[in-house]
C-alpha cells in the first residue's frame, strides 16, 4: 500500500491505497469526484484531463501515489465561489457540448491552453485539442467556446 | 494492472540499487503506464527518477546538453534551444499531444527506442552523445533494433549531448490516428550532412546514405527527386505500405531541407 497526501481543489487530502492505483481512479472511487471522465485505455482521449501545479495531464497515465506533494485541479475545482468558471460558461452558451462526456477534460485542456496563451488563435486552439477526442460535436462549436472565453479570461 | 511497488530514487546510484532485475526505470510514464494498463509490463517495482537532478538545459558552447528528465515541453518552450538547436523544439512541439508533452521526457524517449518515436531521429542525425550513469554512448551504437538499445539492465540515461548543427530541421509525416511519426526525417548539416529517418525502419531509425550523398553534393530539396528509396526492410503495415513510407520519406527529406535556413 501506498500513502497518497496531495492538495486536491485547494483541501488537503490523505489515504492509502494500493501502489498501482491510477490518478483518476483515486479521484473517481476514493475521493468520490466522478467528474474526472475515462473514455479509453491508451492514453488517447483526454477525457481523463486534470491539472497538476496548473498543468493540463492525464490522470489516466499517472499512478495517484506519483502525484504527492502535488496541487491537483479537477473539473470541481474550477468553479470560483459557485459561478462556473469562464470557460465552462462559454460552452454552455455557445453549445460546446452534446453528450459531455469529453467537456470535463476539454475544458481543463482548454484553460491552461488560454491562460499561456490569451491571444490564442483558431489554429493555435484545434493543434492545442490534440490531446483531447470528442464524438459528438465535431469539434466546432468547442472552438467557438474557446474562444469566446478567451476574451472573457482577458478582461478578468 | 498487475501489482507493483512504487519507490522514489534520490539519485542514480540509489535507483540502480532499487533495481532489481524484475524492477523498471520510471520517467514521465507515458510510454510504461499505458504498457502496463495493457499488462504487456509487469515490473514488480518501479523506481522513479523524478528526484534524481536529470533535468535541465545547458549550454555549453558548441553543444546542447539535455538532462533524462527534461520533459518535451521544456524543450518545446526553451529558449537557449529556440535560439541554438530551433529544430529540436519544433520536434518537441510536435510528440503526441500537450498532456504527453506535460509528462513525457527526452530519458524515457529514447531508452524506449519506438520506430515511431521523434527523438531518435535527431540524435543520429546531430550524432549525439547519450551519458549514462557509467558511460557515454555514441548515437550510431546506442540505437540497436525495434524498441532495443545498447542499453544495459541496471543502466540509467542522465543526459544527451547534442552538437549544434549550422542547420537543422524535422519534418514530419503524423499517422493520423496515433500522431506517432509515420515518417519523420531529421536533416542536420554541419561538417557534413546527416538525414535520419524514423517511423519507417523495421530496424527503428537509420541514416539514409543515398539522401546524404546527394545532399553533400547539392544541399537543395530538388537534390532530393533523383535519389531512390528502396521500400526494402520499410515497415508495411495497415497504416501505410512500405512504397507508401518510401515515397514518404524523400517527401519529408525535401520539406526538411526546404525548412533549413
Ligand atoms: C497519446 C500518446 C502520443 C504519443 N505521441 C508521440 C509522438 O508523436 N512522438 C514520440 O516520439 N513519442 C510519442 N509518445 C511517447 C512519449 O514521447 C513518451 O513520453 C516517451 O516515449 C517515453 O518517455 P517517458 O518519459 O514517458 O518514459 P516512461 O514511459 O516513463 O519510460 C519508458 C521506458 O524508458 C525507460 N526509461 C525511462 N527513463 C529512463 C532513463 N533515464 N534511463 C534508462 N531508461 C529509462 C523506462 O524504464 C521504460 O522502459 C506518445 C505517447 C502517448 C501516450
Ligand atoms: S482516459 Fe483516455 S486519455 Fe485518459
Ligand atoms: S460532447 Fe459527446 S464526446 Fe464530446
Amino acid at each position: 500500500m501506498a500513502n497518497v497526501s496531495f492538495t486536491f481543489n485547494g483541501e488537503s487530502i490523505s489515504a492509502n491505497v494500493p501502489d498501482n492505483t491510477l490518478l483518476v481512479d483515486f479521484i473517481r472511487e476514493t475521493l468520490g469526484k466522478t467528474g474526472t471522465h475515462v473514455g479509453c485505455d491508451t492514453s488517447q482521449c483526454g477525457a481523463c484531463v486534470i491539472h497538476i501545479n496548473s498543468e493540463s495531464i492525464k490522470s489516466c497515465t499517472m499512478l495517484a501515489v506519483m502525484a504527492n506533494g502535488q496541487d491537483v485541479t479537477s473539473i470541481e475545482g474550477v468553479s470560483i465561489d459557485d459561478e462556473m468558471h469562464p470557460m465552462q460558461q462559454a460552452f454552455h452558451e455557445n453549445h460546446g457540448l452534446q453528450c459531455g462526456f469529453c467537456t470535463p477534460g476539454m475544458v481543463m485542456t482548454a484553460i491552461e491552453l488560454v491562460t499561456n496563451n490569451p491571444t490564442v488563435s483558431e489554429q493555435e486552439i484545434r493543434e492545442g485539442l490534440e490531446g483531447n477526442i470528442c464524438r459528438c460535436t465535431g469539434y466546432h462549436n468547442i472552438v467557438k467556446s474557446i474562444q469566446a472565453a478567451a476574451k472573457v479570461m482577458v478582461e478578468k | 494492472m498487475y501489482q507493483t511497488k512504487y519507490v522514489r530514487a534520490t539519485d542514480t546510484d540509489d535507483a540502480v540499487t532499487k533495481l532489481d532485475y524484475e524492477g523498471k526505470l520510471l520517467a514521465g510514464g507515458m510510454t510504461l503506464i499505458p504498457t502496463m494498463k495493457q499488462r504487456l509490463a509487469n515490473p514488480k517495482t518501479l523506481i522513479d527518477l523524478a528526484d534524481c537532478g536529470l533535468e535541465g538545459i545547458k549550454d555549453l558552447g558548441n553543444i546542447l546538453k539535455i538532462g533524462a528528465m527534461t520533459r518535451h515541453v521544456d524543450v518545446e518552450t526553451s529558449e537557449v534551444v529556440a535560439e541554438e538547436i530551433p529544430a529540436l523544439a519544433v520536434l518537441a512541439s510536435k510528440i503526441g499531444d500537450r498532456q504527453v508533452r506535460n509528462r513525457g521526457t527526452i530519458g524515457g524517449s529514447i531508452a524506449n527506442n519506438d520506430p515511431s518515436a521523434c527523438y531518435p531521429s535527431a540524435v543520429l542525425a546531430l550524432d549525439a552523445t547519450i551519458h549514462t550513469n557509467s558511460r557515454d554512448i555514441a548515437a550510431h551504437d546506442f540505437f540497436v533494433g525495434m524498441f532495443e538499445t545498447a542499453l544495459e539492465e541496471d543502466e540509467i540515461i542522465t543526459a544527451v549531448s547534442f552538437p549544434k548543427p549550422s542547420t537543422a530541421a524535422y519534418s514530419k509525416f503524423p499517422n493520423p490516428a496515433s500522431r506517432y511519426a509515420m515518417v519523420g526525417v531529421f536533416v542536420a548539416k554541419g561538417d557534413t550532412v546527416r538525414v535520419a529517418v524514423t517511423g519507417a525502419g523495421e530496424d527503428g531509425v537509420f541514416r539514409h546514405e543515398g539522401l546524404e550523398t546527394a545532399l553533400v553534393r547539392s544541399f537543395a530539396p530538388e537534390a532530393v527527386e533523383a535519389v531512390t528509396v528502396s521500400s526494402d526492410e520499410l515497415i508495411s503495415d495497415m497504416h501505410a505500405a512500405g512504397d507508401f513510407r518510401a515515397h514518404l520519406v524523400k517527401e519529408m527529406t525535401k520539406r526538411a531541407v526546404a525548412a533549413c535556413s
